[in-house]
Formats: C-alpha cells, structure tokens, sequence
C-alpha cells in the first residue's frame, strides 16, 4: 500500500467517497419528499466517535462544497470543543469557508440549538441527533415503533404527556420535545430545547437531520408546518427567565446559567454566542 | 467577569500533543515498532482486525500503536480508515476444509479424522506469571511435525450430517448484504446476524454467550469442531472470469453442535451456531456461535424469552465502536438540555413549595 494513502491527502474531498455522498444525497432527497420520515441510509464509520455528530456530519459532508460557508454550533456557541473539532475537521477536507456569524452561512450544523438569528431562503441546517426515533423510550423495538409510524399511532405519545401533567400538574418535557412535521410524521426535533420547536415551524431555510449510530436522515422542507404536541387545555409553552443575557440584556434568547463563585452566585447569558455578539456591536474575533 | 471559555481550539491543539507525549512514555524507553506489535502482541491485533473488519496485520498493529493499546479505540481507527476503501468486489467463500490446520479440536468425538490437533493453546498452561518472560529470556524455537500432505482436512459437522444427525449448513442463497454499507432492518436474515456478531464486541458476546449456558435461553451445546489455520482466499475477477487465489488468511472456525427436539414433522435432529474469526480468535468464535444458535430462536421454533435470543437486544447493541462512542457522547456539553431541566425542576419546586405553603395556611385559619 503506498504510503501516500496514509496521509490526509489521500482522501476524497469532504472524506466521504462520491458514492457514499451519492447514496447519502438519495437518501436526503427522500427524506425531503416525506417530511419527519426516518429514512435509513448506510451510515459509514467516521474518523469522529459516534454519538459526537458523526450523523451531521455524513450529512453535511454530503452536501457540501467549494463555494459554501459553514458555521458549526454546539449548545449555541461556535467555541464548544467539539464545533471547533467539526469545523477544522470540515476546513481540512473540504477546504471551505467558515464563518461564525449566521447569518453569513450556508450551511450551519448543529448540536442542541437552533439559531436565534431568524434563517433565510437558501439557508440549510443540520442537526446531530443522538436518537431519531421519538417513540424510542417509550417503545424500544424499532419493528414496532416503524408501525406506529405507519399507521400514525401516536396515542402512546399523547399518554405520556398526559402522565407528566397527572404527575406535575404540567408537561415536564424539557428538550427533545416531540413534534408532528406536516400533520403526518411524529418527528424528534433532536436534544434541542422546547425552547427552539416555535423556530422549525415553517421556517425558510432547509433542516435537515442526521443521526450517524442509528443510520437515519430525515428532513423538514422550508416552509413546512411543525406542531409541537401539546392538548388544548394545555397548550405548548416555551422556558421563560425572569433574567436578562448579562452581557447584552436580551430577554428573548436562551439563557445559560453560569455559576460564578464557590458562593452559587449565578448568571445569566445568551446560549447563541454569535447572537450575543451582535447584539452587542462587536466584531467578530 | 466570567464570560464563555474562548479558545477551544488552542485547547484541542495541547490535548492532542498531550496525547502524543503520552504514547510515546518514558523517552529512555526504546520505541515500540509496528512489527514488534504484530509478531509479539499477535492475538491482540486479531482482535481489532477482527472487530475492525480489515485483515491487514500492519494497519491493525499501527492502529493498537497509536491508540495505546486500547483494543477499542484500535478497533475505531481501523474502521474508520476501511470505510475509506473501495470496494472491489466479493470473494469466494472460503472453504475452511481446505485449511492448513494449526489447531483442531472435537470436544463431541474421541477421536476424529485428520486426528485432534491441540496446536498452540493457552488451554493446558498453567496461568502463573512466568517472570523469565521480565528478563526478556529467549525462547527456543518450538519443535515442529513434518507437514501434513492431505489436502483435504473434513469437517467433523460433515460426519455428523451424512447420517442426517446434524442439520445440513444453510445453502447458498440470494447474494449477501453488505451491513457496512446498508443499514440493519429487522427482522435481519443470519447472514446479516452472523456480519454482524462477527464484528460484534468481543466482551459483549462473550457475557451474552455465557449467559445462555446459565439458563437464559439455554441451548444444550458442544464444540463440534474448532480449527484455527490459513486458508486460500480466492477472487473472479470479471475480466477472467475464472477464480485466481489472491490471499491466505489465518481464521478460527467454530462449528457448535446444539440439542433440538424436533417436532411433529421434523425428527429429532442436532442444529448448529456458527462462528468465524479472522486470526486466533476462538473465545471469540465461540461466543459468537453460541449466540448465532441462540438468536434462531424464532427459525427453530422455540419461546425466546431471553436477551440473548432477542434479535434487536443484540445487534443493535453488539458495536464496540457505536457503543463506546454514544455511552463517552456524555462528555460533551449537554448544558443547554440541563438548562431547561433547571428552569422547569425549579418552577414545579416552587408550585409545591406554594402549595404546602398555602396548605399551612388554610390549617391555621381553621
């Protein structure tokens, strides 16, 4: 074997070889024609762990090119360890543009957060997802819940928001809360908080989901209506703070919680760094 | 002010040289070279080639090399550079009588055809620490028997099934899946179980197989054969159009012999569990044919009740690779997620918190 095969070089553009991309690219397209469908696809082992976004990156890896600019999020933030990981992973195979700002991007992958920044026309998000199966926890056998799905049983669903609520006089489901995409598939948002389901409701740009240990990419197509379950005496409500980002005082973004001293002073910032950022007037660094 | 960590990068960068340092260890150490691992670390680059799926003993021993000895993270790295491969087409199947047998064992007859063969075995050696080995002593070179002239070495199984004792092997039928290249569906057909637990995890099978012989899902087993040895790999290239052997590779077989009732329609006869590894693999092989028997549960007509018997339970929790990888996810920031279970704990807190507090009330009133 020559040693040249050895080294990054060697390598297809953007890793995956043409026709895994190609195999992955059917699979989106499918995925976009039957919106919130699980559609299996031969996930290939990455130079990334799964469980680290190796589904998104298959993903991304399949769609993009040359002239693309990529922004790589991880609870929001362009800095987390493993965005920063993904985005050099992409800069060195791909040799594209990466940008923090969103509205700059072309393609923004992410982990656990949908922008603040509204998304426009053209735009594509991708999404990590550890488990794209909603119905997982509830029902563990895929040759089961593929039936549910099937004949959109989805009353076990309901029965378990249901329960929350008996249990703590509300829904106590926090992030991954499950959605209808299309008044026809249940569909797992992925870890994102609940916070974010009102941003996939017909939002303009293209979101796609790819989840690499489980083999399965679906999509929303912009403009597509997204219902988070709720009852109609319990409607759908999102996290609220009763503090505002300390660095630049929105009240509507995510807030994370910091813990500043050993005395459990807290406080309070924007999740969406590159939001935060804008907001406050500062270049990017 | 605490404002967000900047620098990740940076970070990354002093891990990663971190790392290396480490691998290396003490300097006054002599490097350890890749032909070191793989002639004397041998069963442990079985394992990841195995596991890995990718007989290439260089690449397996540089990939123990640079994980530091973690057979797993070996396992990754070999996986992750086979995907890169292309494909050039399937062999033929290997026929494992034309093997030049190391080792050759029966634990159901006495004596067997072609004679039992123990080989080199850690079976017989008595596990006490050998601390010649710490003086690195050398070994004389073991004595060896001429070699055997028969072509042929016949299976023990094949005894067995002339007599219509044995179930025959499945016959070839519609061409393999590749589960590397398209995704599992259940239910899986065996050669996609049996594509699948060869790669499995060594451990996993190994505590799955065990716990069939403990009762969960007991399937009455005896080694009918194991043999270790290389075996021609052959190829038909489509230009010739004729097979040309291309590679002998050193593989472990395990040919289990399992108790079957029979039925009203079917006379008693003996089934089988199969297993293959690449190199000498045989807690591996065996495991793996204990479980193949075990997950025909639902083919042989028997109740699975067991974890070992359930199909989804164990192929889809059988990767090293998967598992590792989605069990360490953890690591990563979930501080977003944790948010919101924060907001919402603290906010039922409080609604309790009100409601005793305006229980307390309602009994003073009284």
């Amino acid at each position: 074997m020559p040693d040249s095969q050895h080294d990054g070089s060697a390598y297809n553009y953007a890793y995956l070889d043409e026709q895994t991309k190609r195999m992955i690219r059917r699979a989106i397209l499918k995925a976009v024609a039957v919106p919130g469908y699980q559609v299996p696809f031969g996930g290939r082992e990455m130079p990334l762990p799964y469980g680290w976004g190796t589904g998104g990156i298959q993903v991304t890896a399949a769609i993009i090119g040359r002239d693309d600019t990529l922004k790589v999020i991880d609870q929001g933030a362009d800095d987390t360890t493993n965005a920063v990981s993904i985005r050099r992973f992409f800069a060195r195979v791909a040799e594209v543009a990466t940008t923090t700002r969103t509205a700059e991007a072309t393609v923004i992958q992410t982990r656990h957060r949908v922008p603040e920044t509204p998304l426009k026309d053209g735009q594509i998000l991708v999404f990590q997802v550890p488990i794209p199966e909603p119905l997982r926890m509830l029902e563990p056998r895929e040759t089961e819940t593929r039936t549910l799905h099937a004949l959109s049983e989805y009353g076990v669903m309901q029965v378990s928001l249901y329960e929350s609520i008996a249990r703590h006089g509300r829904i106590a489901k926090t992030y991954n809360y499950p959605v209808l995409v299309n008044g026809r598939y249940m569909m797992s948002p992925s870890p994102i908080p609940k916070f974010d389901n009102p941003k996939l409701d017909r939002n303009p740009a293209l979101q796609l989901y790819g989840a690499g240990r489980e083999k399965r990419i679906y999509a929303v197509p912009p403009y597509t209506p997204v219902k988070s379950l709720d009852f109609d005496d319990h409607p759908f409500e999102i996290e609220r703070w009763s503090e505002c980002c300390a660095l630049c005082g929105s009240r509507e973004s995510f807030l994370d919680e910091m813990i500043v001293d050993d005395a459990g002073k807290r406080l309070f910032v924007c999740s969406d760094t590159d939001y935060c950022r804008e907001r406050r007037g500062e270049p990017v660094q | 002010m605490y404002v967000a960590v900047k620098g990740g990068e940076t970070a990354i960068e002093h891990s990663l040289e971190l790392l290396a340092d480490r691998r290396r260890g003490a300097r006054d150490v002599p490097e350890l070279s890749t032909r070191q691992i793989h002639e004397q670390l041998a069963l442990a680059v079985d394992r990841v080639m195995t596991e890995g799926s990718c007989y290439d003993r260089e690449l397996a021993a540089l990939a123990i090399k640079q994980a530091r000895g973690d057979l797993v993270e070996a396992i990754f790295l070999l996986r992750a550079y086979r995907t890169t491969l292309p494909r050039f087409g399937d062999s033929l199947p290997l026929d494992t009588r034309r093997m030049a047998a190391e080792r050759r064992i029966s634990s159901t007859f006495k004596d067997v055809p072609g004679g039992q063969v123990l080989g080199p075995t850690f079976d017989y050696s008595h596990r006490l620490l050998d601390f010649a080995l710490m003086a690195n002593g050398e070994h004389p070179a073991a004595p060896t028997a001429p070699v055997d002239a028969a072509p042929d070495l016949p299976r023990v199984g094949d005894i067995l099934e002339r007599e219509g004792m044995l179930e025959p092997p499945p016959s070839e039928g519609s061409p393999h899946r590749d589960i590397t290249r398209t995704p599992l569906t259940l239910p899986a057909s065996r050669p996609v179980r049996l594509q699948n637990l060869a790669r499995g995890d060594e451990g996993f099978l190994l505590a799955l197989a065990y716990s069939t012989q403990r009762g969960y899902g007991n399937n009455h087993p005896f080694v009918g054969e194991i043999r270790f040895g290389a075996v021609p790999v052959s190829f038909v290239p489509e230009e010739l159009g004729f097979a040309i052997e291309i590679a002998e590779i050193d593989v472990t077989e395990c040919d289990m012999v399992n108790q079957f009732a029979g039925s009203h329609d079917v006379p008693p006869q003996f089934t089988r569990g199969y297993g293959l590894a690449f190199g000498h693999a045989e807690r591996k092989a065996m495991a793996m044919a204990l479980v193949d028997r075990a997950l025909r549960a639902q083919e042989l007509s028997e109740t699975a009740t067991s974890p070992a018997q359930d199909e989804e339970f164990v192929l889809a929790h059988s990767d090293s690779v998967e598992a590792s990888g989605f069990v360490q996810h953890l690591k990563l920031p979930h501080y977003v997620d944790f948010q919101s279970e924060l907001v919402v704990v603290r906010l039922l807190r409080a609604e309790v918190e009100a409601r005793r507090r305006q229980a307390a009330f309602d009994r003073a009133a009284e």
